[in-house]
């Protein structure tokens, strides 16, 4: 069992939760993930290893609610324990001297690019961040961006807070601003990610992507994570998940990605029963409480 | 009991193993097998002629004294029998159920010369449960040696080797990359064929000889080899992490949606139970039609399962023809009973899909059987302009695996082979001092006894190289 030591909303279905696990704080990297298993019979989902902290032996994950596995993972608080917390895997970022690098991230796309940036500005890189959300209140991780990147430019949909537009607009911006972009490093909605793409191959920048297809070992054993990356089957839990954005498709990963929409949809309605059938329980046992205690009487 | 005579026990027919009516287990995980009834089990006991030469013993990789135990379940002294059973093959409950008995012990059978050999593999189940029922686990704690020893991996290679290093007083940690213990027992080979009752009440017991158990440890991630050596304080580490990496064909058409490799389609509903989904999360595409190809056991488990998950027809294709096929016998009957489809010297060449992306078919070819090959097999070459379409709506690729590199790259120094496998010498050690390795991870996809043979004879090795002398393992 792993326990949670701390949980707190950072958006709108946006929960941060720090859990004990120190074998794997111990050897984060940014661009590793875990596979957790929230209860038994649950499913097996990879997360982003957003942050780690080895003295004190716990890991953060940034989680969004999507389904019923993170609706349940995001339902727990500070006591509460995970079943399983396997890693960290998958292949760490490379890290190296760029010059200028540019981390886009979108929604909880941004928790994969944090830790990243720490490690580029530790050797010696110049660090944008381009960080998107629908709204303000779906922009996370700005502050904590701030104290590891030169810049950090949020970006809303809706134009309520910081750049008014798409992260792909602000990106075009700040490549032609400055010039010197050495790398772009980006994680988000697949969409998003294949747009960073766009905007970057033609000028033939660097760009790395973190893709998130659907994963159940995350130890390269059942294949079910494949994508096509330069012709090429690869498995994103041992040959990823980064990789070189303009080889990438995505249009493959997106259709994957669909693969067990019904299912979803059922295990979400299932969910939902379910909370909805223990209130029902819960009020009949209130009930008969009050019969007893009346009965007593 | 009077003795009986050979004239009277040649004349014993073999007993029938009790099964689940065809119709009743195409639909549902429960064991097909039941299992003798003591009678049976004593009658079958007495076909054993009690050679003295017993050419059996040869045919099993871990030497079973097959005559002295069968001998005391026709005295009825059961737990004489599991007490021999035992000393040879600690997980007997697994290969009684799963061994190639056909190939292995009960091929030099002398009784399979004229008719059939003696059922040592019912026979070997019947003792195991006999004894897992009614046997408490008696067990004196031997001194500990004050030596650690670390294994990666929990298959039947890691699971042998840490109870035999527990036996002799080392304290062992098994560190295994999932959520359960057990390897392709749990992940792979299916509930109605190894309840995972079994493999479970098989860890209780390691765990109760005090072996540490720790799941979501991935070696060559959360730590490495050499971390297990330095940091970490292991004497000696037993490398048993199996040969999981699936191999794809490499036709087009192999990432539409609905196409799996038959390890991760039997994970998800071995390990994962989607075949519970509802009481489980994790899903799994239900098809009516189903197509899987090799010719394998995991092949025949794949489409076994597919078939209890509504595949109607459900259709191994296979590119030899039914002599070659390297699966155990008992399955293929098993299969043919339940209704699968065999498509013989068929070669799959492409996935169709639909304009959605998910699978509708697959196009093969129609193969003869040509040269024999490097293996001795003839070569099936493909028949010019004998294209033909299968409809399904699932395709399983279960044509083999691989070693899974995880591991190796990530540990400078371990030798491996052009396959990826790794090398080691006739103690079992790997080029690094200290760190032994056996099961699959050596020999390629191979046998539950072959790992669990290596995983014994390394223990006695690790033993060794850890300065406890002699190698035996202290009595049970
Ligand atoms: C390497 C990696 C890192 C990730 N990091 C994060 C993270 O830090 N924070 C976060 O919120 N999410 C992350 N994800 C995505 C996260 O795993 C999925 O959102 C989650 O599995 C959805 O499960 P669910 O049951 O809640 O939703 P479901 O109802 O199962 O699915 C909702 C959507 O999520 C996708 N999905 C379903 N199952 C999986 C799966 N096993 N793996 C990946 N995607 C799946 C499907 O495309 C589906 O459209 C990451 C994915 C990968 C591969
Ligand atoms: C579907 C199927 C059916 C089969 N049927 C039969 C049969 O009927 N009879 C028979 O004799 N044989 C059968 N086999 C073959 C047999 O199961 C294997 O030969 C045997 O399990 C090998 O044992 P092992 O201990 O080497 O490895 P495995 O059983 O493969 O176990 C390896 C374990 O190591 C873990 N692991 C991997 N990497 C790491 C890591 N880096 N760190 C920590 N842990 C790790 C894995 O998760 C796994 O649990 C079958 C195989 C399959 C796939
Ligand atoms: S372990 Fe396997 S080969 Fe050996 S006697 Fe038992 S069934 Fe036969
Ligand atoms: S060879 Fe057959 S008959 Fe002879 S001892 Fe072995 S099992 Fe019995
Ligand atoms: S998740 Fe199974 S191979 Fe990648």
């Amino acid at each position: 069992m792993f326990t949670i030591e701390q949980a707190e909303w950072l958006a709108p279905k946006v929960r941060r939760l720090v859990v004990r696990a120190p074998r794997v704080s111990s050897h984060h990297k940014p661009g590793h993930f875990v596979i957790v298993r929230v209860h038994e019979g649950g499913e097996r989902i990879p997360l982003t290893i957003a942050d780690s902290d080895a003295a004190s032996g716990t890991i953060t994950l940034i989680v969004q609610i999507v389904g019923a596995t993170t609706e349940r993972l995001c339902s727990l608080s500070a006591g509460d324990s995970i079943a399983n917390v396997a890693g960290p895997l998958g292949r760490p970022t490379e890290i190296e001297n760029f010059g200028h690098a540019v981390l886009v991230g979108g929604g909880v796309g941004t928790a994969v690019i944090f830790p990243q940036a720490a490690k580029l500005r530790e050797v010696g890189n110049r660090v944008t961040a381009v960080i998107g959300g629908r709204s303000r209140e779906y922009v996370i991780l700005e502050k904590e961006l701030s104290s590891h990147c030169n810049h950090v430019y949020p970006c809303t949909d809706d134009g309520s807070y910081g750049y008014h537009g798409f992260v792909t607009a602000k990106l075009k911006e700040v490549i032609e601003e400055c010039g010197d972009v050495g790398v772009v490093l980006t994680a988000g909605p697949v969409p998003m990610m294949r747009a960073v793409a766009g905007v970057t191959r033609p000028l033939g920048i660097k760009t790395i992507v973190s893709l998130n297809p659907i994963m159940v070992d995350g130890t390269g054993m059942c294949g079910g994570c494949r994508v096509t990356v330069a012709g090429e089957m690869k498995f994103a839990c041992v040959d990823g998940p980064e990789f070189d954005a303009h080889t990438v498709d995505f249009a493959e990963l997106t259709d994957r990605l669909t693969t067990y929409r019904e299912q979803e949809a059922l295990a979400w309605n299932r969910l939902h029963e379910l909370t909805e059938r223990s209130d029902a329980s819960a009020s009949r046992c209130k009930m008969r409480e009050m019969e007893d205690a009346a009965a007593s009487r | 009991m009077p003795t009986m005579k050979p004239s009277e026990r040649m004349k014993i027919p073999r007993q029938a193993m009790p099964e689940r009516h065809a119709a009743e287990r195409a639909v549902c995980f429960q064991e097909v097998n039941c299992g003798y009834p003591p009678d049976a089990a004593a009658t079958e006991a007495n076909r054993c002629l009690q050679c003295k030469d017993a050419k059996c013993i040869g045919g099993c990789p871990v030497g079973v004294n097959i005559p002295a135990f069968v001998e005391a379940i026709a005295a009825n002294d059961l737990s004489a029998a599991a007490d021999i059973l035992l000393a040879d093959n600690v997980l007997p409950g697994i290969t009684g159920r799963v061994c190639p008995q056909e190939k292995q012990c009960e091929a030099l059978c002398v009784r399979a010369k004229k008719g059939t050999p003696v059922g040592v593999g019912y026979l070997e189940r019947f003792v195991a449960d006999w004894a897992r029922e009614h046997r408490k686990d008696l067990f004196e704690p031997p001194a500990a040696t004050g030596k650690r020893v670390a294994v990666v991996g929990s298959g039947p290679g890691g699971l042998t080797c840490a109870g035999e290093l527990a036996k002799r007083g080392h304290a062992v940690t098994v560190f295994e990359a999932l959520h359960i213990p057990g390897g392709v027992l749990v992940y792979g080979i299916p509930e109605f064929r190894l309840p995972k009752a079994i493999v479970h009440a098989e860890v209780e017991s390691l765990r109760r000889r005090g072996v540490e158990i720790v799941t979501d440890v991935v070696i060559g991630q959360t730590y490495t080899i050499h971390e297990l050596l330095g940091v970490e304080g292991f004497d000696s580490v037993f490398i048993a992490n199996g040969a999981g990496l699936p191999i794809f064909q490499g036709i087009p058409g192999e990432n539409l949606k609905g196409v799996y490799s038959a390890n991760e389609f039997l994970t998800r509903v071995n390990l994962m139970g989607a075949y519970r989904f509802g009481e489980t999360d994790t899903p799994i595409i239900k098809a009516s039609e189903t197509v899987v190809c090799g010719g394998g056991n995991t092949a025949m488990d794949a489409v076994r399962t597919a078939r209890r998950l509504g595949g109607d027809p459900a259709t191994l294709a296979y590119r030899r023809s039914r002599e070659e096929m390297p699966a155990r016998a008992e399955e293929v009957k098993h299969a043919e009973e339940e209704g699968v489809v065999f498509r013989f010297l068929c070669s799959p060449l492409e996935v169709l899909g639909d304009e959605k992306g998910w699978v509708r078919g697959v196009r093969c070819i129609q193969m003869e059987l040509g040269e024999p090959d490097a293996s001795g097999r003839r070569r099936p070459v493909p028949v010019p302009g004998s294209e033909f379409e299968i409809p399904c709506q699932v395709f399983i690729q279960a044509i083999g695996t691989k070693a899974n590199p995880l591991l190796t790259q990530t540990t400078p120094g371990l030798n491996t082979n052009k396959w990826g496998n790794i090398i080691v010498d006739a103690d079992h050690m790997t080029s690094i001092p200290g760190v032994f390795a056996g099961g699959d991870i050596v020999r390629g996809g191979a046998t539950v006894i072959l790992a669990m043979g290596d995983g014994k004879s390394a223990a006695a090795a690790m033993d060794r190289y850890l300065g406890n002398g002699s190698g035996d393992a202290a009595s049970t």
